[in-house]
């Protein structure tokens, strides 16, 4: 499926931000908007739906716990419960201190890679992915704005996107 | 400008008053010789048999810090009269370890707020300034509640009652550990440290916030302002010096023969945590009077996320603290938590729940952070557990396992609670509740997070 786009590009965060909020008002649909560094707000105005990032990350957390309490309970107190050191090996409840440094840590460990291999793939990243980069000055000074076209007059939606203080205005054939 | 309502005037005298009654009757109700102690426990009978049995167990625990260190064991000779007069010290002791606990818990309550008002100002925050008349009019509670600790203190240290072991002459005489110690645990130097700290503490209070009334008036060239932030820094290096010599002298010599070396920060997270939370909490009570217009829910949410921290930082010491010496299990070390987990175990293991799960599970969500009656409601379970924490630090060396939350306990926190509201509250009618002199105060303001 083939669709065009308009991209504008911008020189200033300020003068994206407004362009933005301008957009969004006058019912154009953005498509995405292309930054060099994290945009403070930008994602507000947009209106993206907040992410759910760290409800999972307290899920995996729980995971991490339960993982570290099955496998020293297992191993520690169900299948050879040795006396080492005098350490009252009889429950988990009562060597319990012992473990809590593993407990913590392997809590922390899987909240923290799940999470960060959740972003990964939630956001399509990974090695030899193709850069989807439409503008390669995008990831040094300049801030891409891409606006769908259809069911839009183009050279009218071109005219708005300048007024709002776009450097560069450019229709785009996309393939996907 | 802040008026006190006379409704919380009278509310926090109610308290006192209530308080004052229930501590002269928990003084009246101590029994005052051994055969009143017979007749107590002989009238709680099937109590009275229970306790029989624990008796060689409980002189094995107390032996060294109390006075029957050296009660032979063999029951039949002793048994009797040492146990009775072991139950009446513990018993006597008990509305005065009650008074002390509360006279202490709202006063680390005053110095946790004085060390993060001096935190504020050494690290130039940003989005406190807001907070600082609050954080002030509860620093005032140094003064009148430092004197009366004071005077806790002086008339412990020279033993009018029997709080500290050590400074009993006839203890120390059979006790050769406290005998190496008396260089340090000794009255007179007991009471002149106690007026350095409490010295340092309140000169810092006083003139900070001098300063910062000043810097309202002339805040050119932030004159003020820049003596605010020197005298800070110097606090910040006195107390934490002062807090940990505090925190051996007030808490950790009730068990003189037990040492720790992370004690002080474990008191010190303690005091923090509860000092923060006192700040979210009356912050939240004058905003919902409509006092504080320009406070918004990103500073309580700022607040919540102190609470969180800090109650983590406090879990976290409380641990390491209890991990090592459990984990290692020296005999001398290890009495310390063998008595609380024999005799304490509700509230040794409840104020876990109370200090860590619940602020944990509750103050995670951001969202939640926002919602003033979360941040109150964690907020109350944090002070309670904290309340609980010092309960735990101080009764089992005093009244060990005679304890009971009940007459005396309740009372002295009714107490030192409407004296605290009285004198916190009354300290905010006494400037504009905005320091507007501050150069951060707009930046503050704004704040959003």
């Amino acid at each position: 499926m083939s669709s065009k786009v308009i991209h504008a590009l911008y020189k200033d965060d300020d003068l994206l931000m407004q362009a933005v909020k301008q957009t969004r008002e006058a019912k154009y649909h953005i498509e995405e908007v292309y930054t060099p560094f994290p945009v403070h707000g930008l994602d507000k105005a947009m209106g993206l739906a907040p992410t759910r990032l760290a409800i999972t990350s307290f899920l995996y957390g729980c995971v991490g716990l339960t993982v570290a309490i099955t496998m020293m309970n297992y191993i520690m107190i169900e299948d050879w419960p040795q006396d080492i050191g005098g350490k009252p090996s009889f429950s988990y409840i009562e060597n319990m201190p012992a473990f809590v440094p593993i407990m913590f840590e392997l809590t922390v460990f899987f909240a923290a890679h799940l999470m960060v291999i959740t972003f990964f793939m939630r956001s399509k990243l990974w090695p030899f992915k193709q850069a989807e980069n439409p503008d390669v000055r995008t990831t040094d000074d300049h801030f891409l704005m891409e606006v769908d076209t259809t069911g839009h007059n183009v050279e009218e939606l071109s005219k708005f996107l300048s007024n709002t203080g776009a450097v560069e205005v450019s229709l785009i054939d996309k393939h996907n | 400008m802040y008026t006190l309502s006379n409704r919380l005037r009278l509310f926090s005298i109610i308290l006192v008053v209530v308080g004052l009654i229930g501590l002269v009757a928990g003084f009246a109700t101590t029994p005052g010789s051994i055969e009143e102690v017979k007749e107590m426990m002989a009238s709680h009978d099937d109590h009275g048999a229970g306790h029989g049995e624990s008796v060689a167990a409980e002189n094995e625990v107390h032996a060294g810090n109390t006075i029957h260190a050296e009660a032979p064991l063999d029951k039949d000779a002793h048994e009797g009269d040492a146990h009775y007069e072991h139950i009446l010290h513990q018993l006597q002791n008990k509305p005065w370890a009650a008074l002390y606990i509360a006279a202490f818990f709202f006063f680390m309550i005053a110095l946790g707020v004085l060390a993060f008002y001096a935190i504020q100002f050494a690290a130039q925050a940003g989005w406190s300034p807001v907070l600082f008349r609050v954080m002030e009019a509860i620093t005032a509670y140094l003064v009148p509640g430092g004197l009366i600790l004071f005077v806790i203190l002086a008339l412990s240290g020279f033993h009018v009652n029997h709080l500290f072991v050590w400074a009993d002459p006839e203890v120390v005489a059979h006790d050769a550990l406290i005998q190496g110690k008396s260089g340090w645990l000794n009255g007179t130097g007991f009471i002149i440290r106690a007026a350095i700290f409490m010295g340092g503490w309140i000169l810092y209070r006083q003139f900070a916030v001098k300063y910062s009334r000043k810097q309202d008036e002339d805040a050119v060239d932030n004159k003020w302002y820049k003596k605010s932030f020197k005298i800070s820094a110097g606090f910040l290096v006195f107390f934490i010096y002062t807090e940990s010599m505090m925190s051996w002298d007030w808490i950790m010599s009730f068990d003189p023969h037990w040492f720790s070396t992370l004690f002080g920060w474990y008191v010190f997270a303690g005091l923090f945590v509860s000092g923060i939370t006192t700040i979210a909490l009356i912050t939240i009570y004058l905003k919902s009077r409509g006092y504080l217009e320009f406070v918004n829910n990103s500073h309580i949410h700022d607040l919540a996320k102190f609470m969180f921290g800090i109650s983590i930082f406090w879990t976290y010491l409380w641990f390491s603290q209890f991990m090592l010496i459990w984990y290692s299990n020296i005999p001398e070390e290890v009495t310390y938590f063998i008595t609380r987990i024999e005799d304490y175990k509700l509230p040794f293991f409840g104020m876990l729940i109370m200090n860590f799960i619940f602020p944990l599970l509750i103050l995670m969500n951001s969202d939640f952070k926002r919602l003033n009656w979360f941040v109150v409601m964690a907020g109350i379970m944090i002070l309670c557990g904290h309340y609980i924490d010092v309960f735990n630090m101080v009764m089992p060396a005093t009244v060990g396992e005679s304890w009971f939350i009940g007459l005396s306990e309740i009372s002295a926190v009714l107490l030192f609670l409407g004296l605290f509201l009285f004198v916190v509250f009354g300290a905010l009618t006494k400037a504009p509740l905005l320091a507007k002199g501050n150069p951060y105060i707009k930046e503050s303001k704004h704040f959003h997070y």
